[in-house]
C-alpha cells in the first residue's frame, strides 16, 4: 500500500471553527467557557410537555457580530432549504475554519489536495422527523427532492467541498458520540499518509427535536432532575447527576500537512500527535463496566504519540453526566495514569455545552487546543460533590492556570466505539 | 397578465430565489434561472400545490419555461 521507505508526515492545526451553545467563534466561545458561564437553557423550538427533559443546550440564533448563529450569513437562503439544521451548523464552522486559516486556494493542484471530512452521529433528523409526517399522512408525494440530500451525513463534507472547490478526500465518519474524534483523527491520518496536504474536519449535530430528545428519554440517557434549573442540569462526577443534557452544533478544524503550513507562513495552533481507537464488544449502549474499551483507547493514543502518561497535563473527558458512565472513564483514567494522576487535570466541558452527540469531540478539539494555547484547565461546572474520590483534579466549577503542553481528548459512543486523540504544543 | 402566470411567476422567484425581473415568460429555469433538476422537480411540486393540479412526471419533464408552466396550468385548470 505504501512505498518503501514512506514515512508518517506531521500534522498540525491551522483553523478552528466553532458554532455552539455558548455561541460562535473559537475565542469567544472559550472566554464564556473558562469563564464558568452555561449554554444550557430551557428547550424553545417546539412543545416539551410529554417529554420528560426539558433542557438542551441550543445555538443561540441572532448575527454573527454578536456572537450568534444566523444561517443566511453563511448559506444562501435558497440553498438552506437543501440542508438540514446539521448541515447548515457545519457548513457554518468550516467556514468559520477556513477563513481563520486562511487556506482558500484557487489553483487546481492545492484544491486537489485538500479535503473535507466532517461527520455526525445522526444526521438530518429533524428533516427526517417532518418528512416522516408526509408519509404518516398519506401524502408520499409532496416528500421534496431535497429530502435524502438534505438528511446524509456525508452531505456536510460534500456542501463544504462545493462552496470551496476541495476535490480532495471527501468522506465521513458516523460513530455516533465519538464522530468528533474519529473524524478528526481519520483526516489527520490522510494526511500522515499523502492522501491530502489539507483536511477540513469535525463533527455537526442537530438532533434537538421531538424525534432526538423523546428517543433519547425513552433510552433513559437524558437529565430530567434539572428542568427548573438548566444550568445545573451537566454535572459530570457530581453525585446529583442524572444523565447527559443534548446539545448541538458543530466543530470544525483545519489539519495541514506541517511543513506545508511553514510554507505557506499559516498561524500553527498545536499538532495533532496522537489518535487511538477501540471498540468494548460489550453492549448497545452501556460502556464495558471495566472501563476497558477507553483504557484502550486512551493507551492506543498515547502509543501512536509516543507521549508517556506522565506528559499529559490535561484531559479534556468524555464526561457526559450519566450515572454509569462518568466514574467508568475516571476509572480507566486512573488506571492508566498511575502515579501520574495526582498531577493531572481533568474536566468534562459538557457541564457547560451539553452534550453535543457526533459533534461533542469536534468542539472539545478546539477547547483541548484552546487549553494549550492558553495554559487554562476549563471548569466542570456543577461538580459540588464528586461521586467518589479521585486523585486527579477535575477542575470542579472554576477554571485553572497550569502550564499545559499535551492534552488527550476523549469521545465514546453508543455500540461501544471509543476514540481519544491527543493534542501537542509546537 | 394572467392571474396563473401572475402566480406562477412569485413561486418560481421564491423558490429559485432570483430577481423578479428575470421571470420572463421565456425564462428557462435550468439555462436562465440557475436551477438544476433537483430545484425543478420541487418547483413541479410547488406549482402542483398552490393550483391544486396534478402534474403527471412525463408533463413535468417537458415544463422547462415559465411560459410551459403557465399554459400547462391554464390548459388543465379549463379542462
Amino acid at each position: 500500500m505504501f512505498a518503501q521507505g514512506f514515512a508518517p508526515r506531521r500534522v498540525v492545526v491551522t483553523g478552528m471553527g466553532i458554532v455552539s451553545p455558548l455561541g460562535v467563534g473559537a475565542d469567544h466561545v472559550w472566554g464564556r467557557l473558562v469563564a464558568g458561564e452555561s449554554g444550557i437553557s430551557a428547550i424553545q423550538g417546539f412543545d416539551v410537555k410529554d417529554l420528560p427533559a426539558k433542557v438542551a443546550g441550543q445555538v443561540p440564533a441572532g448575527s454573527r457580530a454578536d456572537n450568534r448563529f444566523d444561517p443566511s450569513e453563511y448559506i444562501p437562503v435558497k440553498e438552506q432549504k437543501k440542508m438540514d439544521r446539521f448541515i447548515q451548523l457545519a457548513y457554518a464552522a468550516a467556514v468559520e475554519a477556513v477563513q481563520d486559516s486562511g487556506w482558500e486556494p484557487e489553483d487546481e493542484p492545492s484544491r486537489e489536495r485538500t479535503g473535507v471530512m466532517i461527520g455526525s452521529g445522526i444526521g438530518g433528523l429533524e428533516t427526517i422527523q417532518e418528512t416522516a409526517k408526509l408519509v404518516a399522512e398519506g401524502r408520499t408525494r409532496r416528500i421534496s427532492p431535497f429530502f435524502i440530500p438534505a438528511s446524509l451525513v456525508n452531505l456536510a463534507s460534500g456542501h463544504v467541498s462545493i462552496r470551496y472547490g476541495f476535490k480532495g478526500p471527501n468522506h465521513s465518519a458516523v460513530t455516533a458520540c465519538a464522530t468528533g474524534v474519529h473524524a478528526i483523527g481519520d483526516a489527520a491520518r490522510l494526511i500522515a499518509l499523502d492522501d491530502a496536504d489539507v483536511m477540513v474536519a469535525g463533527g455537526a449535530e442537530a438532533a434537538i427535536c421531538e424525534l432526538g430528545i423523546g428517543g433519547f428519554c425513552a433510552a433513559r440517557a437524558l437529565s430530567t432532575a434539572f428542568n427548573d434549573t438548566p444550568a445545573k442540569a451537566s454535572r459530570p462526577w457530581d453525585k446529583d447527576r442524572d444523565g447527559f443534557v443534548m446539545g448541538e452544533g458543530s466543530g470544525v478544524l483545519v489539519l495541514e500537512e506541517y511543513e506545508h503550513a511553514k510554507a505557506r507562513g499559516a498561524k500553527i495552533y498545536a499538532e495533532v500527535v496522537g489518535y487511538g481507537m477501540s471498540g468494548d464488544a460489550y453492549h448497545i449502549t452501556s460502556p464495558s463496566e471495566t472501563g476497558d474499551g477507553a483504557f484502550r483507547s486512551m493507551r492506543n493514543a498515547l502509543r501512536s504519540a509516543g507521549v508517556a502518561p506522565s506528559e499529559v497535563q490535561y484531559v479534556n473527558a468524555h464526561g457526559t453526566s450519566t450515572q454509569v458512565g462518568d466514574n467508568i472513564e475516571l476509572s480507566a483514567v486512573e488506571r492508566l495514569w498511575a502515579e501520574a494522576g495526582n498531577k493531572l487535570a481533568m474536566s468534562s466541558t459538557k457541564s457547560a455545552t451539553g452534550h453535543l452527540l457526533g459533534a461533542a469531540g469536534a468542539i472539545e478539539a478546539i477547547f483541548s487546543i484552546q487549553a494549550i494555547r492558553t495554559n487554562t484547565a476549563p471548569p466542570t461546572l456543577n461538580l459540588e460533590e464528586p461521586s467518589r474520590e479521585t486523585v486527579i483534579d477535575l477542575v470542579a466549577k472554576e477554571a485553572q492556570s497550569r502550564k499545559i503542553d499535551v492534552v488527550l481528548s476523549n469521545s465514546f459512543g453508543f455500540g461501544g466505539t471509543n476514540a481519544s486523540v491527543v493534542f501537542k504544543r509546537v | 397578465m394572467s392571474e396563473v402566470a401572475d402566480k406562477v411567476k412569485k413561486i418560481v422567484v421564491e423558490h429559485l430565489g432570483v430577481e423578479e425581473s428575470k421571470v420572463t415568460e421565456t425564462a428557462s429555469f435550468i439555462d436562465d434561472l440557475g436551477a438544476d433538476s433537483l430545484d425543478t422537480v420541487e418547483l413541479v411540486m410547488a406549482f402542483e400545490e398552490a393550483f391544486g393540479v396534478e402534474i403527471p412526471d412525463d408533463a413535468a419533464e417537458k415544463i422547462g419555461t415559465v411560459k410551459d408552466a403557465i399554459d400547462f396550468i391554464e390548459k388543465q385548470k379549463a379542462a
